[in-house]
């Protein structure tokens, strides 16, 4: 408990953030979109998230990182509560969106405005256009959905792909297409914060790089949150990074600063490879 | 050393031929059924079978028209209780169910299954017949439907099961309640599914005899509505069987061969076309 205090107190920049030089942004000085604290997760009896603490900046990725089984899923999914759809689950702590309880808030309404990715390309069994204009659909959206969905696919770099073909099955695109329709499909109903758990961990590389390179573009007009266990890909598309590791949040620092000066021995030898 | 050699070879072919005997015995009860059907039905098929009424005794010629429609008449009664209580149960099965009742009901959807048509047939006889003190298209099709019940709600309830939880998890996770989730995405995700085994439950009950001897009874004529006794294929199959006239014998192996076929097609149909593409092929 007193380390995840600790890696918070980390989060205190000024005095560390230009350790040895690298140039990192002070959490600080950024809009705070989602804030967790002294969050416990429980499975049944099992224990998963211990007094974890993170703030989440806006228009900024921040990566959750460490050995898989750590908590990276369950920590992601307290962020749109997803695990409600789990029985004998428990969560005691607070998280609030944009400075409101978001455990309070009614889940659709939630759901709207925090968007998830999952690990496998999830589409629906419907035509491209159909996966893209559920979320609309479901909403009861007045506006066009032939427009939306044109404007989803473009931000999710798909459009020029699918355009002469949004009739297909969306089984008929391959992986990292239908990775990107799953971003497409979260994208159209307009969230504020897009989760994203392991979104690359079924792609190829090229597909990777294509979906990393998304990311930094998305982050202009939304707020992400990607669980990785790769380390590479964390310090690629990251501006935080929160390591995890057994429940704990062992550290939680500018990317720049915990990959090249970890202030904790076990974020260090994570990284340097010693263990996971 | 040889002796022993050629015993296990000898053996092993012997098993062989044994085996693949029996499996091409089953293939050939079915051909032999259709091939039998037709040489003696097949004359009797022609297009006033399709199109009249049967003829009075005696008088040779004549058709099955009523009996084909009753049949048709009884088996969308039976659609009409069978399927909305089978998908709706199974739907409940699937996706709303707790431990304990579901446990019940599936155990029991499983026992109804296994009763036999005609304890079925006594049932819609004593709850429908009987009060209304004739016999009736209701009754037949009430029997039928209840038959196709259990099929249809233990399939409802695999196929939605079938359907992988990403699935859900991304409707869920766009702010879909849970029942527009099962409706949005489940149910059409498992729909082939689904209609195959309605259709196959249909094409089952399709021949079903027992159940309709008491309840629908028979009818030399067209009936009226859903009040009155109505011919059905396989009852008239029944009774033409065990007639001692030539010509209605005919008639009965032809009326065996027109409802194999129906049921045959059915089945193949649901078999090949619908799935083929069963929408729930991802693990
Ligand atoms: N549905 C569940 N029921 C019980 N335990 C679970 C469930 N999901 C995850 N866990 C446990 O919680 C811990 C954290 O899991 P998870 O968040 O999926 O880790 P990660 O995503 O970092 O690999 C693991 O020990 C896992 O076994
Ligand atoms: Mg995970």
């Amino acid at each position: 408990m007193e380390i995840s205090l600790k890696a918070t107190a980390s989060n205190q920049p000024p005095a560390n953030s230009s350790r040895e030089g690298v140039l990192a942004e002070p959490l600080a000085a950024l809009l705070t979109r989602m804030k967790i604290s002294r969050l416990n997760f429980f499975y049944s009896k099992k224990q998963a998230l211990f007094d974890v603490n993170l703030e989440i900046a806006a228009n900024r990725v921040t990566a959750l990182i460490g050995p898989s089984g750590c908590g990276k899923s369950t920590l992601l999914r307290t962020m749109n509560r997803m695990y409600e759809t789990l029985r004998n689950v428990r969560l005691e702590g607070e998280i609030l969106l944009d400075n409101e309880n978001l455990l309070a808030l009614d889940v659709v309404q939630l759901r709207r405005r925090v968007g998830m990715v999952f690990q496998r390309p999830n589409p629906f069994p419907k035509s491209i256009f159909e996966n893209v204009a559920f979320g609309l659909r479901i909403n009861g959206y007045k506006g066009s959905l032939a427009d939306s969905v044109e404007h989803s696919l473009k931000r999710a770099a798909l459009w020029e792909e699918v355009k002469d073909q949004l009739h297909k099955s969306a089984y008929a695109l391959s992986g990292g297409q239908q990775q990107r329709l799953c971003i497409a499909r979260a994208l159209a109903v307009d969230p504020e914060i897009l989760l994203l758990d392991e979104p690359c961990s079924a792609l190829d590389p090229v597909t990777t790089a294509k979906i990393e390179e998304l990311m930094i573009e998305l982050k202009k007009n939304y707020t992400i949150v990607i669980v990785t266990h790769n380390m590479q890909q964390a310090a690629r598309v990251s501006d935080f990074t929160a390591f995890m590791l057994n429940g704990v949040c062992v550290e939680f620092n500018p990317t720049a600063l915990l990959f090249t000066t970890p202030s904790d021995p076990r974020t260090e030898s994570y990284i340097t490879g010693r263990f996971g | 050393m040889r002796a022993r050699l050629l015993w296990r070879k000898g053996l092993s072919w012997f098993m062989l031929s044994l085996t693949g005997f029996c499996a091409l015995g089953s293939v050939l009860v079915l051909f032999f059924i259709l091939g039998y059907l037709v040489v003696n039905g097949g004359r009797a098929i022609n297009w006033a079978f399709f199109t009249q009424l049967p003829k009075p005794v005696g008088e040779s010629g004549g058709g099955m028209a009523n009996a084909i429609v009753g049949s048709g008449k009884l088996l969308l009664l039976a659609s009409c209780i069978g399927v909305p209580i089978g998908f709706l149960g199974g739907v409940y099965l699937a996706e709303f169910g707790g431990r304990t009742f579901s446990f019940l009901v599936r155990y029991t959807t499983d026992l109804l299954n296994g009763v036999p048509s005609i304890v079925i047939g006594i049932f819609a006889y004593s709850l429908i017949v009987l009060p209304m003190k004739h016999f009736s298209a209701l009754a037949g099709g009430f029997a039928l439907g209840v038959m196709m019940i259990p099929i249809t709600m233990r399939s409802t309830e695999e196929f939605l099961r079938a359907v992988p939880k990403p699935l859900r998890e991304g409707a869920m996770a766009l702010g879909a309640s849970k029942w527009k989730t099962i409706q949005r995405v489940v149910i059409p995700a498992a729909f082939r599914g689904i209609l195959t085994a309605v259709l196959l439950s249909l094409a089952r009950v399709a021949g079903e005899t027992a159940p309709l001897l008491f309840t629908a009874f028979g009818n030399r004529f067209w009936s009226d509505g859903w009040m009155h006794p109505i011919a059905s294929l396989p009852v008239v199959v029944f009774t033409y069987a065990i007639s001692p006239y030539d010509d209605w014998h005919r008639q009965a192996w032809a009326a065996g061969l027109v409802l194999l076929v129906l049921v045959l097609l059915t089945n193949v149909i649901s078999r090949t076309v619908l799935s083929r593409g069963i929408s729930v092929t991802r693990s």
